[in-house]
């Protein structure tokens, strides 16, 4: 295989696209048109395959992906699965072969117009996959199946016919992978390692560094290459902004962006990391990061999303900004002058602007330990699942005394920024934590921001949200319920240690 | 020979759940749709619209040349190329080349390129300047400034006035809800190719491959027969392509004609979403009355649907609607009025129920506010005002097995538990300041057929090949709804056949003439009688076969699971085939139906429009969250009527898929326009999947339970099935008035709770202030004695209208 094939379904097949070519054009001009397209944005998954990443430096995991997204290009040396790869429908003179995903779906009724299909059978199978995926007793949410199945691996995907209830019945009917299964052996070994790659032509160039002096190094070279990690966003800009860059690096599998390490005092998370990976890795030792993952967009987008493109972007309604504002996170700024620190509260200057510079990118996140014992993130969209915020209210606090010792509000959806709501928190400070200083409080946080009006919904909607958000939190410190959370508010963070120090690919 | 429509054979093969008979397809991503086939097209040329940047304006000029200068692109398609006419819509008014702009996005002409991309950046390089001219957007502007299209309607019975003079209670209000983005999650695709005899062969994603071939061989200026269309399969279409793929195909065929190469239209997300129509969103005014135990005496409204830019479907669509404002509800005096408003937006076309939810929500809007100002509970409301036995429709149709409807209520609420239930759930708000719990049920009775007469005809053309393998085409197009999985049951079921001796062929205009739309539910009970009226045909004529071999009479003459017998003598099908050619028996038939006992006269909305109704009933639970009105559904039970099941597992899928369809459209989906006067008026809001949110998973009810009714055979349709596609969107009416319910819980007792329709968390959020603060929104209900007939107070405000501000 060369470096620039790409294995489909067991297949190399050279990839010679245009840099703004998506893997999803290119896998459906090669002839495997299973994976459709439905959005072109990482809203729909109909697009959704396989794809052969890192779990850790032995093994692999089947993740699955928006094909829409990144180019093709970003897989070179990979391998790709789609729904043709998983399994054959009988044909003349040969016998069907369906995969456990599809035959559960066909049996079930999962499919109606079938075009969604691929789509969920890819993402499916991922979950199928999934190393740690264990059989559960009782304990039912409709969120997670008995046999260990997470729903929310299928938030990302789309159904327009079926209303879900089929494919979730699918999904919960499933049983372990058969030993000799082809994909669940190749878990077993290491995945492929991503090739430096340099493509350039008339259309534009794709560059994969071999390692952040040489990405750097490119950067002060083209301080207007748009950095890639996930395509998350770059790919949407792509394909229905129609964004032609005339340079790409892809920073997604640098060694130096996928550390995770903590420390005594501090947590860093690298800006490359996925936010599937860092979920993993922390595995729930920064609880408020815990509230914001399975609110953040869908598994699709989690599995290639990074911190460093969520906050590199600027986006006002990020959904991490808030959080880790909350957690009064600072960035590692790298350049070829070498590293700064910047606070997150610092960080954004206005609408999709930052103090970065140019040739300056994140390397890191850090959040300072020891944790705020109270912490909650609230996100408030129209949907529960993948949906963009309107309002998102991010809130770490420690009481003394019953009294606010510290609280740190981080907002978005507010403002062109992401902010800190610092006239609340300081009309909170050293307050008791009763219900009259709380009523008052959340008056003040109603007044962050200057909210605006727009199809998610009214500034004064968005306002009066902030406030509630407050009282919310209040009312669940207090007992006295807001709705029934699927996890309790997790205390005590303090001191944690995580299993995985310095765990990321390649280590 | 003949059977009787709805008379089923020993062991059919309908009424068994089998699964899509493309799931294996479907599930290995080996399933063919038209976009897939550009692949396999060389040397497919690819379109992309200029689209405009204004609601409307003239365009004064368009200069091409610059188009024409950017490597790849091949040319560019304006009106001076229409060979036919340039006009893609059944009324004459819907240029495909407009020189008047009649909406934000709309294409002013096409660009043909060698790659998608060198068409894109032609569209680019293409100059066009606009005159901008005035616009209408909203309901309130067309109704204020009386801009209307097409024909006003009015369905009346008795006399109004007298019913509300002699009301107990009586109250007016007004409401206003949005409408629908279908997102099919294929979007429109054509594939235009001309054989070496002229023949313009387009394949289409189309419910109405009739009609695309009419428009295409219109604007070529040719005649049917040397146009075909063919649909693989749809990827969805719930209304959205039954119209609106004919101008797209039409574009295709032209880049076809013109260049002499393959054409491929495919338009992506935002396209799709910018430049064709939906759901029509609604205003009503209303004034209602009840007697002093809770019955409807008389009903006074006016519905006003915003169609868009063209009529298109807007007059049926409005008829509909005012055949359904009495969901399943007598109203004694009843006078409800219809108009279409003419907006510059995208022209609003048929969606699932095709305007009978709209009615229906009117009526059902109208319950929910009502019960508490008259003291009674909703679902009791709803159980007095059910259709009794011979009682009829405003309209002048008797109300055929009204009976099912207290049958199906009363089994959803046993299946449901209600009773029991609604105790749980007042013990959960008492104990829970922030979230409140609400359940309510609701029934459905949907008319089934085509309003228009003409339409409810089918054709159906099946082949016995000699070695008795069976092939079948009916008229019928595929998206999803498992017509094909249907019509094969159906098939096997007339011929006696296992299942797996049928095969079915693409739906092409080639082989079935004159279809008419898969739509309106229709399709199974249409081309059902159809292919069965082939099938029988063949049967026959074999049976003759048969009965001379075995020396008995034909009606000795069996045949099942292919096996022919009579008494102790029996052959095999394949082998009595192979002996009737021999014979020179012919072994493929024609087939046609055509639905009996129909009559409507769309003047003065009165007649038999319907070949029977739908019933169903469904009791949702849900909880909603005081600190932001986010709400999840619990669980819902649904009953429901589609007579003698042809296919249960397609079935029970069309009444989950429907009911979730319909949970978006009343709680989730938020079409915006931009409504102000800035550059952006006119423009689509929520272009893309980003901003319009149609259900994930999580809408999907905690607990979903689908019962069939039982022993629910209907006389009028083949083997005694129902009709299924629409009706089950409306059960959704459940959830919409469960959470008027929880609402209510955070208020004192008795509140009427004014709710904003799509229920989106804000619009629920400020009902639920509302609640706490005990007082209604502007859209409240008010005892008529102390308000002015008519509207109360006006539209917006809190209720965040479906056109509320844009970006």
């Amino acid at each position: 295989m060369g470096l620039s094939d790409i294995t489909v379904n067991g297949t190399a097949r050279p990839c010679a696209a245009s840099p703004h070519t998506s893997l999803l054009d290119w896998l459906r001009d090669q002839g495997w048109t299973g994976a459709k397209e439905g959005c072109a944005e990482g809203e729909c998954g109909a697009c959704a395959v396989l794809v052969a990443r890192p779990d850790g430096p032995e093994r692999t995991r089947w993740v699955a992906v928006n094909a829409c997204l990144p180019p093709a290009l970003s897989l070179a040396g990979q391998e790709v699965v789609t729904a043709e790869g998983l399994g054959t429908p009988s044909s003349p003179g040969s016998e069907g072969d369906l995969h456990p995903v599809q035959r559960e779906m066909a049996d079930r009724g999962g499919s109606q117009c079938g075009y969604c299909t691929p789509g969920f059978v890819c993402a499916m199978a991922a979950e199928f996959y999934r190393p740690d995926r264990a059989p559960r007793d009782g304990a039912d949410d409709h969120e997670c199946g008995p046999n260990g199945f997470d729903l929310h691996a299928l938030s990302g995907n789309l159904c327009r016919c079926t209303g879900y209830r089929p494919i979730r019945d699918a999904a919960y009917a499933l049983g372990a992978p058969d030993p000799g299964d082809p994909l669940a052996q190749r878990r077993e070994t290491a995945a492929p390692p991503a090739p430096s790659t340099v493509v350039t032509g008339e259309d534009g160039g794709f560059v994969r560094p071999s390692d952040l002096a040489e990405l750097l190094a490119r950067l002060v070279e083209n301080p207007e290459a748009v950095l890639l990690a996930g395509a998350t966003d770059a790919g949407v800009e792509r394909n229905l902004r129609h964004a032609r860059p005339p340079l790409v690096l892809a920073v997604d599998r640098l060694d130096e962006l996928r550390q995770l390490r903590v420390a005594d005092d501090h947590v860093e998370i690298g800006a490359a990391l996925t936010l599937s990976e860092i979920e993993r890795g922390l595995a729930g030792g920064v609880p408020l990061l815990d509230q914001l993952f399975p609110q953040f967009a869908s598994r699709l987008i989690r599995n290639t999303a990074t911190l460093g493109g969520n906050l590199g972007t600027g986006s006002p309604i990020g959904d991490a900004a808030p959080v880790l504002l909350a957690l009064d996170a600072s960035l590692l700024l790298a350049s070829a002058q070498g590293e700064r620190e910047v606070p997150l509260a610092g960080y954004f200057t206005g609408y999709r602007q930052s103090v970065r510079q140019p040739g300056e990118l994140i390397r890191a996140v850090r959040i300072p330990l020891p944790l705020a014992p109270e912490a909650a993130f609230y996100k408030i969209a129209k949907r529960r699942f993948d949906d963009i915020s309107s309002v998102a209210v991010a809130i770490a606090m420690r009481l003394e005394d019953d009294s606010v010792a510290s609280v740190r509000i981080g907002l978005g959806g507010v403002a062109a920024t992401p902010i800190r709501a610092t006239t609340t928190e300081e009309s909170l400070a050293g307050q008791p934590w009763v219900a009259a200083t709380v009523a008052r409080a959340a008056e003040v946080l109603a007044a962050e921001g200057t909210p605006l009006d727009d199809h998610r919904a009214s500034a004064r909607y968005r306002s009066a949200m902030l406030g509630q958000a407050l009282l919310r939190f209040h009312a669940e410190q207090d007992g006295s319920g807001g709705t029934d959370r699927t996890k309790p508010l997790q205390k005590g963070a303090e001191g944690v240690r995580n299993p995985y120090e310095n765990w990321g690919e390649g280590r | 020979m003949s059977t009787p429509l709805a008379q089923r054979p020993p062991q059919p093969s309908v009424g068994q759940a089998v699964s899509h008979e493309s799931a294996d397809l479907h599930v290995t991503g080996a399933a063919l749709y038209t976009d897939d086939l550009v692949g396999r097209t060389p040397g497919a040329l690819h379109a992309w619209p200029v689209q405009a940047p204004h609601a409307h304006a003239r365009v004064t000029a368009r200069h091409t040349d610059a188009a024409l200068e950017v490597p790849g692109v091949v040319r560019v398609l304006t009106a001076a190329d229409v060979p036919g006419t340039n006009d893609s819509g059944i009324h004459h008014d819907e240029p495909l080349f407009p020189d008047e702009v009649q909406y934000h996005g709309q294409a002013v002409c096409w660009v043909l390129g060698e790659t998608l991309e060198a068409a894109r950046l032609g569209a680019e390089a293409v100059a066009v300047t606009y005159e901008p001219l005035p616009t209408v957007l909203t309901l309130t502007e067309a109704i204020a400034r009386e801009s209307f299209q097409g024909a006003h309607r009015t369905v009346a019975r008795g006399d109004a006035e007298e019913g509300l003079a002699r009301s107990t209670h009586r109250f007016s209000g007004e409401f206003e809800f949005g409408g629908q983005e279908h997102f099919y999650l294929e979007t429109h695709a054509a594939l235009a190719t001309v054989d070496e005899g002229g023949q313009v062969f387009v394949q289409s994603s189309t419910q109405h491959p009739t009609e695309t071939q009419e428009i295409v061989a219109h604007v070529l200026g040719l005649r049917s027969h040397e146009v075909t269309v063919q649909c693989l399969r749809m990827g969805g279409g719930f209304g959205g392509k039954e119209m609106q793929p004919h101008g797209l195909a039409a574009v295709a065929a032209l880049g076809s004609v013109l260049t002499g190469r393959p054409v491929r239209v495919r338009l992506n997300r935002t396209q799709d979403m910018t430049m064709t129509g939906k759901r029509h969103p609604f205003h009503a005014t209303w004034e209602v009355g009840f007697d002093d135990v809770g019955h409807l005496q008389g009903l006074r409204a006016t519905l006003t649907s915003d169609g868009g830019w063209s009529l298109d479907l807007s007059e049926a669509v409005l008829a509909r609607a005012l055949c359904h404002v009495d969901n399943s509800y007598f109203v004694p005096d009843i006078e409800v009025h219809g108009r279409v408003a003419r907006t510059h937006k995208t022209s609003q076309t048929a969606f699932r129920g095709f305007g009978g939810p709209q009615g229906m929500l009117v009526i059902e809007d109208i319950l929910g506010r009502c019960a508490p100002a008259l003291g009674l509970d909703p679902t009791e409301l709803r159980r007095r005002n059910l259709y009794q036995p011979g009682q009829s429709t405003p309209y002048g149709q008797p109300v055929r097995h009204a009976e099912r409807l207290q049958v199906v209520m009363d089994e959803v609420s046993e299946r449901a538990d209600l009773a029991s239930r609604h105790t749980d759930i007042a013990a959960h708000n008492a104990a829970h300041p922030h979230t409140k719990r609400g359940i309510a049920c609701t029934p459905v009775k949907f008319g089934i057929s085509f309003n228009l007469t003409a339409f409810n005809q089918a054709g159906a053309l099946v082949h016995v090949y000699k070695d008795g393998s069976v092939l079948i085409n009916h008229g019928g197009t595929e998206m999803g709804q498992g017509l094909h999985t249907k019509m094969r049951q159906v098939a096997a079921t007339a011929l006696g056949l296992p299942l797996a001796a049928i095969r079915l062929a693409p739906t092409r205009t080639d082989k079935v003439p004159n279809t008419s739309a898969t739509a309106a539910s229709s399709g199974s009970d249409l081309n059902g009688g159809a292919v069965k009226d082939a099938c029988e045909q063949i049967r026959e004529r074999l049976v003759t076969v048969a009965a001379k071999r075995f020396g008995t009479p034909p009606d000795e003459v069996e045949i099942a699971e292919g096996v022919v017998s009579a008494g102790d003598q029996s052959v095999t099908w394949d082998e009595l085939v192979r002996e009737a050619y021999l014979a020179r028996v012919q072994l493929f038939a024609a087939g046609y139906y055509r639905t009996e006992g129909l009559h409507w006269d769309a003047t003065t909305m009165q007649g038999e429009p319907f070949k029977y109704f739908a019933y169903g009933a469904a009791v949702s639970e849900v909880e909603v969250d005081g600190f932001t009105g986010a709400y999840r559904v619990l669980r819902t039970d649904i009953v429901h009527d589609v007579g003698d099941s042809l296919s249960p597992l397609v079935d029970i899928g069309q009444i989950e898929g429907g009911f979730v369809q319909g949970v978006g459209w009343l709680t989730l989906e938020d079409l915006r326009w931009d409504t102000s006067d800035g550059d952006g008026r006119g423009r689509l809001a929520t272009q893309a999947a980003s901003t319009y949110k149609l259900p994930s998973f999580s809408e999907l009810p905690g607990e979903l339970n689908v019962h069939l009714l039982e022993r629910a055979g209907e006389d009028g349709a083949v083997y005694g099935s129902k009709a299924v596609g629409e009706p089950p969107l409306m059960l959704a009416f459940s959830v919409r008035e469960a959470l008027r319910a929880a609402v209510a819980a955070f208020g004192p007792t008795g509140h009427v709770v004014d709710l904003g329709c799509p229920s989106t968390p804000e619009a629920v959020f400020w009902a639920v202030e509302a609640a706490r603060a005990g007082t209604t929104g502007p859209y409240a209900v008010e005892p008529a004695a102390s308000s002015p007939a008519g509207a109360s107070s006006g539209a917006g405000g809190a209720s965040s209208g479906p056109d509320g501000a844009g970006g």
